[in-house]
């Protein structure tokens, strides 16, 4: 039994953990992919400044963008004040806070591959009679798996070591807002190693099998298209 | 159709109507706006202006713009742009499988037998050859069974090798398929092989267009000088003199002698003639080793780039010629526009 190593509560953790990576992975393919081939094509004087802040998580303190996004959904915020939800301290505003935080390991991926397909391509795919969606699927999407397979593994891995913005907008409710990251550390705060241990080898054990997958199955894909 | 697209440095401006049949040349330097007229065609230039049409159906006017993927054309662009992601068979069905079925005049067999691709259907790629991603090229935009055919300088990319290796396909396109051609080319021996018609373009306009043999022997037009300046006669028929190796092209003004060719599996037998390959004479020529040797009439004389040359446009029977010769035998000969001379042709090439 799991529970013999691991405690119901670090199970909780651990599964909320994983359900936040997934939704916020899911939810930066659908926002991000029109953004990055929006970024990718467009010749507007905004591109940079849009550019810019998609790269801001990279450099901010996750504190930074954790405070404004309390201001923004917590109970004084515009949001609530304009009769929204309260989103501070629920799953949907820690998806909220994820998807800024990871969204540049996955615009960033993307952008690249969609750069890095020609114009002259896709305007053959027109002349061959095939609408702006017919060519997304069928020369984009093929063109650009490298792309999204990073973007998927980064935007998930990142997302699971995320802790900052998650301490300021999530708090730290078990079996709602507990993060596995929040849990190593209320584990050492209470010097309790043991359960520290364990659930910092499965997040080093997962984020180095993902990255090891994504690696190889890219390598592979190198070998198929030059 | 008619257009008129606008950029930074550049204009084009054409109102030209273009055969509904046949090869048509789009000719001229680098930077003229061939492709860019071809591109407003195919409705890859969303922001023209202008009216198209195209066997009497409206693809674009001041109201409508159909875009690129519906219009009818199939465009085969200089460096090919295949999909790496997809074999040859999947680069060759691209197209046809988004055609409707009932429209699918071209089918895949008779396109891979044509172009010679039956080997390399299971290929990727980058494992085939320049010439051979060409056919590949045109063998897709074929298979949309389009109204129009657009290519644009589909060898320019290309080795010699591999340009002798392809030219025969594009003939044999042209025989087999009556599909009107609109392409694109800055090299004059391509156009002279392959194109009916043409149209000369100069700085975004047109400068001259009409039948290819007109065109290229027009004194006022920049194509009779250079080297390459030919002369491209039609043949009526072509007879062979077994025991001596020979062919005869029977004109209408006379008869050319060419080491012995096989019969050309098409209906127009078309010979290229280079203006510094004719010289002249006043009299018949004394029994010599030239074989071809033509009684015409001079029609025009023209000072050539060359100061020690000019040109001489001659009347075959109903057809033209082009010789380029010194000044100093023009002056020794006295030759004038009306004299009746002999053509000597050193060189023919049959294509």
């Amino acid at each position: 039994m799991p529970s013999e190593w691991i405690s119901p509560h670090d199970l909780a953790a651990l599964w909320l953990t994983l359900k936040l990576a997934a939704v916020t992975t899911v939810v930066l393919l659908i926002l991000g992919t029109p953004l990055a081939l929006w970024l990718a094509r467009t010749k507007s004087r905004f591109k940079l400044a849009i550019e810019s802040v998609v790269a801001l998580p990279l450099v901010l303190p996750p504190t930074v963008l954790g405070f404004y996004l309390l201001m923004l959904l917590g109970s004084q915020g515009p949001i609530q004040a304009l009769g929204g939800p309260a989103l501070a301290f629920t799953f949907t505003g820690l998806v909220i806070g994820s998807v800024f935080y990871s969204l540049p390991f996955v615009v960033q991926p993307l952008q690249n591959a969609f750069a890095g397909i020609e114009r002259g391509t896709l305007e053959a795919a027109a002349c061959l009679r095939a609408g702006p969606w017919d060519r997304f699927c069928s020369v984009m999407l093929p063109l650009s798996q490298r792309g999204f397979l990073t973007a998927i593994t980064l935007g998930f891995a990142h997302t699971l070591g995320e802790f900052g913005v998650v301490l300021m907008i999530g708090g730290n409710i078990p079996g709602e807002t507990q993060v596995v990251s929040i849990a190593i550390y209320d584990h050492v705060e209470a010097v309790d190693y043991a359960s520290a241990h364990v659930l910092s080898g499965l997040l080093l054990a997962l984020s180095f099998l993902m990255l090891f997958a994504l690696y190889t199955i890219n390598g592979r894909i190198k070998m198929v298209l030059p | 159709m008619r257009f008129d697209l606008r950029r930074a440095e550049f204009r084009l401006t054409v109102d030209v109507v273009v055969p509904g049949q046949g090869v048509t040349a789009l000719f001229g330097r680098s930077g003229c706006g061939k492709t860019t007229l071809l591109r407003c065609v195919a409705g890859l230039e969303p922001s023209v202006q202008g009216r198209l049409r195209v066997h009497g159906e409206s693809w674009q006017d001041q109201a409508h713009f159909v875009p690129a993927h519906q219009r009818p054309v199939g465009y085969v662009f200089q460096e090919g742009q295949l999909f790496p992601h997809l074999s040859v068979l999947g680069n060759l069905l691209y197209g046809y499988r988004r055609i409707r079925p009932e429209r699918r005049i071209v089918q895949p067999d008779d396109v891979t037998r044509l172009l010679g691709l039956e080997g390399l259907l299971e290929r990727r790629i980058h494992q085939i050859s320049g010439g051979q991603r060409q056919r590949v090229a045109m063998g897709r935009a074929l298979l949309t069974s389009p109204q129009v055919l657009l290519m644009d300088e589909p060898l320019a990319a290309l080795d010699q090798i591999s340009k002798a290796e392809i030219l025969p396909y594009l003939e044999r396109l042209h025989e087999e398929l009556s599909i009107p051609v609109l392409y694109v080319s800055h090299a004059i021996d391509e156009v002279s092989r392959l194109a009916d018609h043409m149209l000369l373009m100069e700085e975004g306009k047109i400068r001259a267009q009409g039948p290819l043999r007109d065109l290229i022997t027009r004194a006022d037009l920049p194509l009779v000088h250079g080297e390459q300046a030919s002369a491209v006669l039609i043949g009526d028929s072509l007879s062979h003199l077994e025991d001596e190796h020979l062919s005869c092209i029977h004109l209408s003004g006379g008869t050319l002698y060419v080491p012995r060719v096989s019969d050309p599996n098409r209906g127009q037998l078309r010979v290229r003639v280079l203006a510094r390959d004719v010289s002249v004479a006043r009299q018949a020529p004394l029994p010599s080793s030239i074989l071809n040797c033509l009684e015409c009439e001079i029609v025009e004389i023209v000072d050539d780039p060359h100061p020690g040359h000019c040109l001489l446009k001659l009347k075959l029977g109903e057809q033209h010629l082009l010789s380029r010769i010194t000044r100093r035998s023009r002056q020794q000969l006295a030759l004038e526009a009306g004299d009746t001379v002999w053509a000597s042709v050193k060189g023919v090439a049959l294509t």
